[in-house]
């Protein structure tokens, strides 16, 4: 089966940086550039700039929205006030996850949505068959918008010197809307995907060139590197952030993923509640930990977990953690076997111990 | 472009030969396989006196996004691993053909050396 992939705006300057472009969720991205560990340090010590605009965005407006958003969202939604965003997931009847998001609030009756590359147009679909009779209505702005995010420690003094926005007034979650590096109509968050501090900007489709190399060339002094996919796979994992497909999916509730902050009990209803509840009073059957292994050899996605010789879950991301220089990961075990001392896992026929963290790496 | 030394001989799998004139012979993997690995973070090697035949797995090369199994361009007998690589296994992003040769071996079969590819032939399947 072949399917044409999508490129985003930056996929010239991607190649014209030496970055290895590989299919990802229906896109043509950068894996890396220099190398996964050394983009990673970058941003764990001055800052690397990803290209995020594979991810899509969805406007929801009209006089329900707010309570549209939290008759479909597991988070607090009506609570949000304007120019602050809030991660939530989206849920299934069954409480499995659809989607986990950010909602960025523009205003009383609008807001913006930040969907995963490869969910957005099931998102999109998702939401509109669930409209009822609300007045809202549900704008796919995918193709509008790209996406960068600037992280790590110098990310903040990078960003300012291409923009006037008092960025020292946006607090975690919070946003501003105006001109970055020229190009106007962006919104600067201070949120991000890699358990270092920076931001992530929206900015008009045509604008993200233009805006990518300003903040290259503002950042270069600071040590800012451009970094791709594989790093911000392993930044994500070492902050124990989830990806769907992963950590959460459709079989995968929040509540068994640890996110159960995320959902709200005391909204009287949103779709997947009851299930949520049953899982959250009861313990799920399963739910995921994050681990890390005193070896060399990295255990990925589907690598069985023992307890003795009785399997008792799976790996569902892995890498390395180049802050530890070890193998970290996540599994989803079965109830009972959470806080276990005594799981292996099975690489290529070794069993090794699997060590549980109670906190992420970074942070 | 990969580098590719005129003086090895070379798989299609990637892994270099260095042939020497008492029979002996040293393997590695070439800068295309490096390069294509990204960050080494593991090479497992076998142990000495272990016998592979052509073609058999004697080892396994992880990196941040696989871990790739390494195939015995030769039948052969183990003489010698890197010991280097525990510690270093990024050696073999920046010294493919030098500090990251992976196993010195006896060639059971001079006759399979015909088979491998001389760097022309190599270069051109990159």
């Amino acid at each position: 089966m072949s399917e044409t992939l999508a490129r985003t705006p930056l996929y010239a300057l991607h190649v014209e940086l030496g970055g290895r472009i590989v299919p990802f969720a229906g896109w043509e991205m950068p894996v890396q550039y220099t190398g996964i560990i050394d983009e990673h340090m970058a941003v764990r010590k001055t800052a690397g700039l990803f290209d995020v605009s594979h991810m899509g965005e969805a406007r929801v407006r009209g006089r329900d929205a707010a309570a549209f958003l939290d008759g479909i969202m597991t988070n607090d939604m009506a609570t949000i006030r304007v120019g602050m965003a809030r991660y939530t997931v989206m849920c299934q009847p069954d409480g499995g996850c659809v989607d986990d998001l950010i909602v960025y609030r523009l205003a009383d009756t609008e807001f913006l949505i930040c969907l995963n590359a490869s969910n957005a147009q099931k998102d999109i679909a998702w939401m509109r068959s669930l409209v009822g009779n609300l007045q809202v209505e549900i704008i796919d702005e995918c193709s509008a918008w790209a996406q960068l995010a600037i992280q790590g420690p110098a990310a903040e003094q990078i960003l300012s010197e291409v923009t006037t926005l008092p960025l020292a007034t946006i607090k975690r979650f919070g946003f501003l809307t105006g001109e970055v590096a020229g190009a106007a109509g962006c919104i600067v968050s201070r949120t991000g995907y890699t358990g270092s501090p920076g931001f992530e900007i929206y900015l008009p489709a045509a604008s993200a060139e233009k805006v990518a190399r300003a903040l290259l060339a503002a950042g270069k002094p600071h040590g800012l590197v451009p970094a791709g996919l594989g790093a911000r796979d392993s930044l994500r994992l070492e902050a124990h952030y989830p990806l769907y497909g992963h950590e959460i999916s459709e079989r995968i509730s929040p509540i068994q993923a640890g996110l159960g902050w995320t959902v709200k009990f005391t909204k009287p209803a949103f779709v997947g509640r009851e299930a949520l509840h049953r899982q959250a009073e009861g313990g799920p059957s399963s739910s995921v930990i994050l681990f890390s292994l005193e070896d060399r050899r990295i255990a990925r996605q589907g690598a069985a977990v023992f307890a003795g010789q009785t399997q008792v879950g799976e790996v569902l991301s892995g890498t390395l953690s180049p802050v530890l220089n070890k193998p970290i990961g996540t599994a989803l075990v079965a109830a009972g076997f959470a806080d276990s001392r005594e799981l292996t896992v099975d690489i290529r026929g070794l069993r090794l111990p699997l060590h549980i963290a109670v906190a992420p790496f970074v942070k | 472009m990969s580098n590719v030394p005129a003086d090895l001989r070379y798989t299609k799998d990637h892994e270099w030969v260095k042939v020497a004139a008492d029979g002996t012979a040293t393997i590695g993997i070439t800068d295309h396989a490096q390069a294509a690995l990204g960050d080494v973070t593991f090479v497992d090697l076998p142990k000495i006196g272990q016998s592979f035949g052509h073609g058999d797995v004697f080892g396994t090369v992880e990196s941040v996004k696989a871990a790739s199994d390494l195939y015995s361009p030769i039948s052969c007998e183990v003489l010698a691993a890197n010991g280097d690589l525990n510690n270093s296994p990024d050696l073999v992003n920046r010294e493919p053909y030098g500090g990251a040769w992976m196993i010195k071996v006896k060639v059971k079969n001079a006759a399979e050396l015909a088979s491998l590819l001389d760097a022309a032939g190599y270069s051109a399947i990159l």
